[in-house]
Parts: structure tokens; C-alpha cells; sequence
């Protein structure tokens, strides 16, 4: 029963440098909204209980307390006013291309159409649309305990970007280019579902997203593009 | 004025039966159409809701009944059955109607898309707002207010009629080639805009026509509240005199009036894209696919509040009936109201944080958000204190009525975690965000829509609905509403998308899924509740115990009208000489004083400002 109502033990495992900051905020706002429900369900029921109809007892007359009605009215807005701005640098954090970390590991680009995941790899030149491009369906590589960009767009409708584990979501719209960053602490495969209705394959729309060592990494690359000597795969 | 209205009535006449019962221009028969609508609505796109709830909890299982299927007897295997359905879906010689949606009993992933779609906007559209500010909204304001009828009776019944019309619209959608909309109530650009993009053909089109003619439904319908509010109170009614729900069907009014123009120009851009090639929200010809969203959504917000204002304003006209006290911080709540319309308008970006919009705009939305919160508590809190010190009757509406603060409660806190936007980029279109909005719509507006129908029955129809029966509909609503709702909470926070058709198909879901077999099991207990409901409805309606003119003892001036309630509503305008929740008055004979009633010594003196009154 218990579990029931413990919400955040049923987020899935954390892989990201920023999810925990996200995981934080999460039960932070759980304890709040916790207290403040049972504080409510409480009152409420003591309230039903003490001042249900009884013989020869009438009700109060009474049609308010202005002191009382500031102090919940002041209370709630330092509250939610003060969450809101301690939540701000999080979210900076993640979506402000401005304070993205630079020196990624990897930059992909991830192009969502109808039904599938694009992942295009500019190669070893670095460059976009040029030789050594890869384009891989559905797979998508990165090295772990690097920063990697992802630039995200859509080909035909509004897809959604979502790695549960590394508590990212961005919609990819067509014809715009998203930036997107994360650092996946953990080796692994993970799934990357599309969050966004896109049509009727929109449910099983479904990428995975390999987190390797970084000496799988390396083997990866070379074996992706064997004839070049590999320096990170980097933009610019 | 009123004069002239009470000459007008005086000279009764017979009317005819068409005039009488189908094109009335009666406020209090249009109110009953509307309810009566409404409910039929109501079961309409529950239904809906437990067929996909079918397909969520047993994936890609052939539906009882429907699942017993021609094909499926034949053939013994469903998998190949709907497999070959899959690769034909674009062939034009299709079986039926059912082979072409449900394959074998198979729900269609994309008649699984147009299910879920209409499920939220008939009960947006055709179910909550034509009950709450269609059916309440008519029959009470010129009862509560004091007045004969509506500002414009035949708009009014325009009204009504062209709400059919919207209706017969969208239901036909279900049956044009290529299935109804299925892009989502939300409706987003290109997935709505290009008709090659969904498969959807003249489905989308009905869709967007009749949202729009259910819009000129609805203002009509706030024109003429906002006219008869401002003009036709009757004398000694001042504003913070007006009931509760009067104030919230006012601001629904004013909010309604100024959204929709919004969507019916964006649902007509999506029209013009479909139909004559523009490209207003397809990239690759100038447009945006985020335009859409920002228009939606600087509707769809104050449509959210649309739908809980008139539940909120209807639970605070029960709670001090049934508590024999005066509803706590009249003015807080009043002015609570008003934040939260005037907030509505600021925060719609709290549906885009993810969406590609500028980040820094996820700052200024979130903030406006966290604000909402703020007049939402100053109602649960004035609503428990409203209970302090009560004498509470636990009556049928007074149980939905607490059921609606309690399920309100968790809405309101469960929507902090989105306002938050850090935390929304990994909760946002999960089923966290269904449970919000079902606790806000369902927990809190369709029990108030239960509270509220149970309470003004007896004027309405002269008759009560059955105590026990309004119990047992109730226990077991609230019981498996919470069964349904609660859970997806809990899948919602283990990363389960919303609008995906099969769970099964992804590995970190599978855990769960048994929580989705919970789920639908309890929507079926939920949906059977309802009709308990219905029963007592419709036969409370011929057969229910006679009522009284006033059975609850309340001040309202709506129980001081006649019963049944004469056309024309009030024998003689009545005077208003207080504010409405005058209960358990020290030293008063009863423990209420209608505001019909002049001041006596235990209340008071308040001074009628001159000019209030109706002229």
C-alpha cells in the first residue's frame, strides 16, 4: 500500500548527469504537496467528524477571518513563488543552449519521421552532409561520461524525444533544429519511445539509445569508419 | 422594464408542444435540454473510454461481443486476421464499418487514435460544458439572479439547436472514409493540418467544423449571460450579493467569449491548410507547426477553466446548505475567481514547455503557473472553513460536493509537478498528466455536475431523485473513480506515455502493466456506476417523490420560486435584501433567512446601494 503512494520509488533508474537534479526537484515537490494534502484530507475529515448534524447543537455563524485568509493567501504564493525560483537554474541547466557544456563526446543529429528514429552521424570530418556521413535507423551510440549534442528535427510531424532514464524529453518539430544535451553516467541500452502523437504507428515508434565504455566506444567508431583515424567525433 | 415582463406573463397562453418541449425559448427548458444532452453524451464518450481502456489492459485481444467477429470464428487466429487488416488499410473496398475500425475485434491503431481523441472532446465539448454552463448556466441564472428569463430567449434557444447541429457533425465523423479525427483533442499541427500525415481524410475536416459551430453555440450562450447578469438582476441584488455560482458562470461567460474567436480561427487556418493548400503550420511552405499550439492552447487554458469555475461556484452554493453556515471569505472567493480567469490567460505556455518553444519562455510560464496555485488554495482553505463549526447534513449532493473539494485538492497538487518545468521535461505527456486532468475535470467538475443535478432536480422537475439510489451511484463512482485515476499517478512517474495503444510493445513498461489491467477494470465498474445514474435520473424524473418548494431550506432565490417553476419564474420580481449564504443567523427563528427576507434585528443592516437594482 505504501508503495502506492511513494511516487518517486517508481521513477526509473537515473542515468543522467542532470537527472538527479530533475529526481530532486521531483521529491521535493512530493514532500510539499504530501504535507499539504494530508494537512487538507486531514482537517477535512476531523471537520466531518466533530461537526456533523447532532441533536440540539447549531452551526456557527461565522463569515471569515481576514488575518486567517492573508496568512494561507501569503503562505501559499512564498511557497510556490519560492519553488518556482529554485527550479529555475535546473531548467536552465538542461534546455538553455547557452549553458549547454561544450566539448561533446559525440554530436548526432536525430531526425524523427513516421515511425522510425534517423541518427546522423556527421563522421569523422565533422561536418554535415558529406561522405563519411552515417545514417543508422533506430540506433543510436554515444560514449558514457561524455557530454553529447543531439540536434533534433522532424521530417514530417511533431515527434518527441523521451529517455525516461535520462529524464530528457524534447519535442522535434519539422523544420527546425533543437538542441538538445545529456550525459549518460551509466553503460547500457536504453529505449527512446516517441512521446508525442505522431499517427497511427505513433505507439512502438521505438529507438534505442546504447550508452558504450569508453573502449567500446572507440571500437564502435572504428569499425564504423575504419579507413580514418578517429578523433571524436566533433562538430566544427 | 419589469413591468413590461410581468404584463407579458400575466396573459398566459397555451403553447404548442413544439414550442412547449423541442424549440422552447423557456431558459428552464433549454437548461433541461441541455442536461438531458449532456448526460446522453456522457455515457456516449465513457464508452468510448472503455473501449480503449480494452486495449490498453489486453493489447491486440479481440474485444468481447464485437470480438466475435465473422473473420475471427472463421479463421480461429486473430493475429493473422489483423495482420492481413494492417496491409489493406489503404485498399478502398473495405468489409464494414467494424472490420474497417475493429479488424476481428481488433481495436485499429488508428481507430484506437480517433477513440481517445473523441473521448476528450465529446466530454470537453459535448458532455462538461453543455452541463455545467449549458444546463446549470440556464436554468439557474435567471432563478438566482431574480428575473423572468434570459436577456435574448430566442438566442438562447439558437443556442441550444445549433449545439445539435455541432453534434450531429462530429458524430457523423465516425463514419466518413478514413475514420474521425485522430490527431488528439489537442488537434497538433502537421499531424492535423496534413491530411496525408494521419490518413485521415474528411474526419478532421468535421471535426474542426463542428468544434467551430459548438463555439458560435457557446456565445451565444455567454452573450446572453453576460447581458442578463449585468442588467437583469432583480432589485437590492448587488454584486457581492450574486451567488457564488452566478459569479463563476459570469467570469466562464466572459472567459467563453473571448477564447473561442481565438480557436475558430485557428481550427479555420487548419480548415484552409486541409482543404485550399495553405501551409500555415507546415514548415516546408513558410508556415509553423508551433503557431497552432500557442493559438490552442490561449483557448484551451481558459477552456480548462471553464470546465472547473461553474463545479467550484455549484460546490459553493451546496457546502453552506448543507453545512447551515455562511460560505467562509465570500470576497476571497469572489476574488479568487476573478485571479484565476485573469491567470488563465498568461499561462498557456505551461502545455509547450517541451515543445521547442524558446526556454526562456518556460521561465516566465512556469512562474505565472506556480501562481495559479495561489487562488486555488484560497478556495480549498475557505471551503474548509466554510465546514468549521458546521452542522453537516451528509446528503447526496453534499457527499459529491466533498468528493469535488477532496478530488480538487489532489488536481490542484498533482498540476504543481507540471507547473514545474524541470520536472515536467520527463512527466510531461505521460499518464501523470491523464490523472491531473481527470482529477481537475472528473474528480472535481463532473461531482459537482452529480452534486449539483441530485440538489436542483427537485426544481427542475418537481421531483426528488432517489436517496439511496444517489448513495449507492455515488460510493461506488468515487470508489472506482480513485480505482481508475489514482494508478495512472503512479505509471505516469514510471515514464508510461500517454496516447500509445499497446504498453507491451516497450520494455521499461512492462513492469506496469498490470497496473493498466487494474485500471481497466476499474473504469468498468466506473462506467456500469453510471448507470445507476441514468435510472435515477429518468425515472426520478415521472416518478420521483413530489417535492416541496423548498426541501433543502436554502436562502438562494431560486428555492423561493414556485414548484414546479411557472413560466415566468417569480410571481412578483422579489427584492433582495442580503448577501445569499444567511445560515444559522444568532438569534433568528430558523436557521436560515432567504434573501427575500428583510433585514430583522439579527442581521446586519446593509444599505442597498442605489442603482444596484435591475432598471
Amino acid at each position: 500500500m505504501l508503495k502506492w503512494l511513494n511516487f518517486p520509488e517508481w521513477l526509473p533508474e537515473n542515468v543522467s548527469t542532470f537527472g538527479k537534479g530533475v529526481d530532486n526537484l521531483f521529491v521535493a515537490i512530493y514532500w510539499i504537496t504530501s504535507i499539504a494534502f494530508l494537512g487538507v484530507m486531514i482537517t477535512l475529515i476531523v471537520f466531518l467528524i466533530k461537526y456533523r448534524y447532532q441533536e440540539g447543537r447549531s452551526a456557527g455563524y461565522i463569515h471569515g477571518n481576514t488575518t486567517l485568509e492573508y496568512v494561507w493567501t501569503i503562505a501559499t504564493a512564498v511557497i510556490v513563488f519560492g519553488l518556482a525560483m529554485f527550479s529555475l537554474p535546473q531548467w536552465n541547466k538542461i534546455k538553455f543552449p547557452s549553458q549547454f557544456p561544450g566539448d561533446p563526446g559525440a554530436v548526432v543529429q536525430v531526425n524523427g519521421k513516421q515511425f522510425n528514429w534517423d541518427m546522423t552521424y556527421p563522421g569523422p570530418d565533422g561536418e554535415w552532409e558529406t561522405d563519411d556521413d552515417l545514417q543508422l535507423e533506430n540506433q543510436l551510440h554515444v560514449p558514457v561520461n561524455e557530454v553529447v549534442h543531439i540536434r533534433l528535427t522532424s521530417d514530417d510531424v511533431i515527434h518527441s524525444f523521451f529517455v525516461p532514464q535520462l529524464r530528457l524529453k524534447q519535442d522535434a518539430l519539422p523544420g527546425r533544429f533543437i538542441n538538445v544535451w545529456f550525459e549518460a553516467t551509466k553503460p547500457g541500452t536504453y529505449e527512446i519511445p516517441c512521446a508525442e502523437l505522431c499517427g497511427f504507428g505513433h505507439s512502438g515508434m521505438l529507438g534505442y539509445l546504447t550508452v558504450h565504455t569508453e573502449e567500446d566506444y572507440e571500437a564502435w567508431k572504428s569499425e564504423r569508419w575504419p579507413d580514418t583515424e578517429t578523433k571524436g567525433v566533433n562538430v566544427e | 422594464m419589469n413591468e413590461h415582463t410581468q404584463e407579458s406573463h400575466d396573459h398566459h397562453h397555451e403553447e404548442s408542444f413544439v414550442r412547449k418541449y423541442i424549440f422552447s425559448l423557456d431558459h428552464k427548458t433549454i437548461g433541461k435540454q441541455f442536461l438531458i444532452f449532456g448526460l446522453i453524451m456522457f455515457i456516449v464518450g465513457g464508452g468510448l473510454a472503455l473501449l480503449f481502456r480494452w486495449q490498453l489492459a489486453w493489447p491486440d485481444r479481440p474485444l468481447p461481443i464485437i470480438g466475435a467477429s465473422q473473420t475471427y470464428l472463421e479463421e480461429g487466429e486473430v493475429e493473422t486476421a489483423a495482420d492481413r487488416k494492417w496491409e489493406e488499410r489503404y485498399d478502398d473496398d473495405k468489409d464494414s464499418w467494424l472490420e474497417t475500425n475493429m479488424p476481428s475485434g481488433i481495436i485499429d491503431p488508428n481507430f484506437y487514435n480517433s477513440l481517445f481523441t473523441m473521448h476528450a472532446t465529446i466530454m470537453v465539448f459535448f458532455v462538461v460544458v453543455p452541463l455545467l454552463v449549458g444546463a446549470f448556466g440556464n436554468f439557474l441564472i435567471p432563478l438566482m439572479i431574480g428575473t423572468r428569463d434570459m436577456a435574448f430567449p430566442v438566442l438562447n434557444m439558437l443556442s441550444f439547436w445549433s449545439n445539435m447541429l455541432g453534434t450531429i457533425i462530429m458524430i457523423a465523423g465516425f463514419f466518413v472514409p478514413g475514420g474521425h479525427a485522430a490527431a488528439g483533442w489537442t488537434g497538433y499541427a502537421p499531424l492535423s493540418s496534413v491530411p496525408e500525415l494521419s490518413g485521415v481524410d474528411w474526419g478532421q475536416n468535421l471535426w474542426c467544423i463542428s468544434l467551430i459551430v459548438m463555439g458560435i453555440s457557446s456565445l451565444m450562450g455567454s452573450i446572453n449571460y453576460i447581458t442578463t447578469i449585468i442588467n437583469m438582476r432583480a432589485p437590492g441584488m448587488t454584486w457581492f450579493r450574486l451567488p457564488l455560482a452566478i459569479w463563476a458562470l459570469f467570469i466562464v461567460a466572459i472567459l467563453l467569449l473571448l477564447a473561442f474567436p481565438v480557436v475558430a480561427s485557428a481550427l479555420g487556418l487548419i480548415l484552409f491548410d486541409r482543404l485550399a493548400g495553405t501551409s500555415f503550420f507546415s514548415a516546408e511552405g513558410g508556415g509553423d507547426a508551433l503557431l497552432w499550439q500557442h493559438l490552442f492552447w490561449f483557448f484551451a487554458h481558459p477552456e480548462v477553466y471553464i470546465l472547473i469555475l461553474p463545479g467550484m461556484g455549484m460546490a459553493s452554493e451546496m457546502l453552506p446548505v448543507f453545512s447551515r453556515k455562511p460560505i467562509f471569505g465570500y470576497k476571497s472567493m469572489v476574488y479568487a475567481m476573478i485571479a484565476i480567469a485573469f491567470l488563465s490567460w498568461i499561462v498557456w505556455g505551461h502545455h509547450m514547455f517541451q515543445s521547442g518553444m524558446n526556454p526562456a519562455l518556460g521561465m516566465a510560464f512556469m512562474t505565472t503557473t506556480m501562481l495559479i496555485a495561489v487562488p486555488s488554495a484560497i478556495k480549498t482553505f475557505n471551503w474548509l472553513g466554510t465546514l468549521y463549526r458546521a452542522s453537516i447534513r451528509f446528503t447526496v449532493p453534499m457527499l459529491n460536493t466533498l468528493a469535488f473539494v477532496s478530488m480538487f485538492v489532489i488536481g490542484g497538487l498533482s498540476g504543481i509537478y507540471m507547473a514545474n518545468s524541470p520536472v515536467d521535461i520527463y512527466i510531461h505527456d505521460t499518464y501523470y498528466i491523464v490523472a491531473h486532468i481527470h482529477y481537475v475535470v472528473f474528480g472535481g467538475s463532473v461531482f459537482a455536475i452529480f452534486g449539483g443535478v441530485f440538489y436542483w432536480f427537485p426544481k427542475m422537475f418537481g421531483r426528488h431523485m432517489n436517496e439511496i439510489l444517489g448513495k449507492i451511484h455515488f460510493w461506488i463512482s468515487f470508489i472506482a473513480f480513485n480505482g481508475v485515476f489514482f494508478p495512472m499517478h503512479i505509471i505516469g512517474v514510471g515514464g508510461h506515455m500517454r496516447r500509445i495503444s499497446n504498453p507491451t510493445q516497450y520494455e521499461f513498461l512492462q513492469h506496469m502493466q498490470w497496473i493498466n489491467v487494474l485500471i481497466t477494470m476499474f473504469a468498468f465498474v466506473l462506467g456500469a456506476a453510471q448507470i445507476l445514474l441514468l435510472i435515477n435520473v429518468f425515472w426520478s424524473m415521472f416518478r420521483g417523490k413530489v417535492a416541496e418548494q423548498n426541501p433543502w431550506q436554502a436562502t438562494t432565490l431560486e428555492w423561493q420560486a414556485p414548484t414546479p417553476v411557472p413560466h415566468g419564474n417569480f410571481g412578483a420580481i422579489p427584492h433582495v435584501y442580503h448577501g445569499p449564504y444567511e445560515y444559522s443567523v444568532p438569534g433568528a427563528e430558523s436557521d436560515w433567512i432567504p434573501q427575500t427576507q428583510p433585514n430583522g434585528e439579527s442581521l446586519p443592516d446593509e444599505p442597498v446601494p442605489a442603482g444596484a437594482a435591475a432598471d
